[in-house]
């Protein structure tokens, strides 16, 4: 095959604050459940605007709510969004909103329910939507480097493939992305457990190191805290148990084969940041797959690696997941979801580098435009993360 | 020739079935990727397609190792060919 990522190319639309997006998407962003109706309304009414409904955004404060608005702010400023209307049940956390997402120079409309009702906000908001939509489907796609590209990973259902093959092969394209100058992340806080020195020994200074066993330590600290077994009806997961993952440090050894073999860990970041600089970054995140690939978008990320063991079926209303498996009866049963088949690993019939290439390939023909199995088959799971409850 | 187990390094206490509907009592042949090379066993157990069998004789209380790295400690003998898993394997974290 023999891609050569010095010189590639692909095709996005060019944002108002530089970055590249892979798709051009209108969302209608609710800042709380109570305003899911009216954005699924607007979406309804609007051909071509997407909707992200979610469970939260009501009573939240201190750092959970500083997530919440990083969170759904950094989705409407990722560069695969044109353009985003925001619906919330007031005004004052509306604005805060748009005026977050206003920063990175993108359209953004806000309406507030109160002492207007669904009906007169429906109304409005899609009258917005129409010309944002209108707008975006003028933008034109310009050519750039692949450097540009902001690649994320996370797996999901795994099981012992994945570690054996599934995730060296994002590891091996990750290599060759981090050789290459693109910016890069990788998370999964409790799923490092038993590997973290491993992890450790990757971090390009002490202080970054440092920084990575702060955000460890502190997700230890949290599950220490709220424990009420040794977990093993949760991590490993009942899925990963039945793939026959048997501890969690046995799943983290799979899990960290992610980050292959030569990449430096360049920066860590806390939930939904943005990266400062290109490289290789570690995001604290949850280890459940919609929460943290809902985080690497909010971090401004275009294109997802998702290896997957017993099949997990997850993808984002903005982030184009790309899933590979290496488990045969995977692939097998499951092929509508899977993007890159790499079973070959397992009967020596792949090696290594061809798996990664492959990977790349389809990396390359999604930021192009290609479907990913999860947008042809409507998995647009957003899942916000919550650090405890509510006021 | 079928790959019936794949060994992440030779110095591993277990190995990963990679087909499915394997019966204790085949002659089974393994992959040990990063020395590459290939071993023989007999399987003691029917093991699915991602679950482990050991191939070191175990005792109870001994450290589990996978990719040359700990991953647990064994609750049971575990015999040579014998199935691996949660019912004789427990994490040592949390």
């Amino acid at each position: 095959m023999g891609i050569n990522l010095k010189g590639a190319a692909f095709e996005g639309w060019r944002r108002e604050n530089g970055r590249m997006g892979v798709r051009n998407h209108v969302i209608i962003l609710p800042v709380d459940d109570l305003s899911n109706a009216a954005a699924e309304a607007v979406a309804n009414n609007i051909k071509g605007a997407m909707a992200i409904p979610h469970s939260y955004g009501r009573l939240q404060f201190g750092a959970d709510l500083d997530l919440h608005f990083r969170t759904l702010i950094g989705t409407g400023c990722n560069p695969n969004v044109a353009g985003v209307i925001v619906i919330g049940i007031e005004p004052g956390w509306t604005g805060t909103i748009v005026e977050g997402i206003a920063k990175s120079g993108k359209p953004v409309e806000g309406f507030a329910i109160e002492q207007n009702g669904d009906i007169n906000t429906i109304a409005s908001a899609s009258r917005a939507a129409y010309r944002l939509v209108k707008h975006a489907s003028r933008l034109k796609k310009t050519k750039t480097d692949i450097v540009e590209l902001w690649v994320s990973t996370k797996c999901g259902e795994s099981d012992t493939t994945s570690g054996l093959a599934s995730c060296p092969t994002v590891g091996n394209a990750f290599d060759k992305l981090w050789a290459n100058g693109n910016t890069l992340v990788f998370g999964e806080t409790s799923e490092i457990t038993g590997g973290e020195h491993l992890v450790a020994a990757r971090c390009r200074t002490p202080e970054i190191r440092d920084r990575f066993m702060f955000m460890f330590d502190r997700y230890q600290a949290l599950i220490e805290k709220n424990k009420t077994s040794d977990l093993s009806d949760s991590q490993p997961t009942k899925g990963n148990i039945e793939g026959g993952l048997t501890t969690i440090e046995e799943k983290a050894l799979g899990n960290i084969q992610k980050i292959g073999k030569h990449c430096v860990v360049d920066g860590v970041l806390d939930k939904a940041e943005d990266p400062t600089h290109s490289g290789l970054w570690f995001m604290d995140s949850s280890s459940a797959a919609a929460e943290m690939v809902t985080l690497c978008a909010a971090s401004g990320y275009a294109v997802h690696f998702f290896p997957t063991g017993q099949g997990n079926v997850i993808g984002n209303p903005i982030l184009p997941v790309i899933k590979l498996t290496a488990n045969p009866r995977t692939q097998r049963t499951m092929s509508e979801h899977m993007d890159v088949d790499v079973t070959g690993l397992l009967q020596k019939t792949m090696n290594m580098d061809d798996a990664g290439e492959a990977l790349l390939d389809c990396m390359l023909r999604t930021a192009d435009g290609e479907l990913t199995a999860a947008e042809l088959l409507g998995h647009r799971e957003f899942s916000l993360t919550r650090l405890y409850e509510s006021a | 020739m079928t790959i019936h187990f794949v060994v992440h390094d030779e110095g591993d206490s277990v190995g990963v079935v990679v087909v499915e509907g394997l019966t204790a009592s085949n002659r089974i042949q393994g992959w040990v990727m990063d020395q590459d090379k290939m071993i023989d066993f007999d399987a003691k157990s029917d093991i699915p397609i991602g679950h482990k069998l050991a191939i070191k004789p175990i005792k109870a209380g001994d450290t589990i190792i996978k990719y040359g790295v700990d991953i647990g400690k064994a609750i049971a003998d575990i015999a040579p060919g014998e199935h691996l898993h949660v019912h004789n394997v427990k994490t040592k974290r949390w």
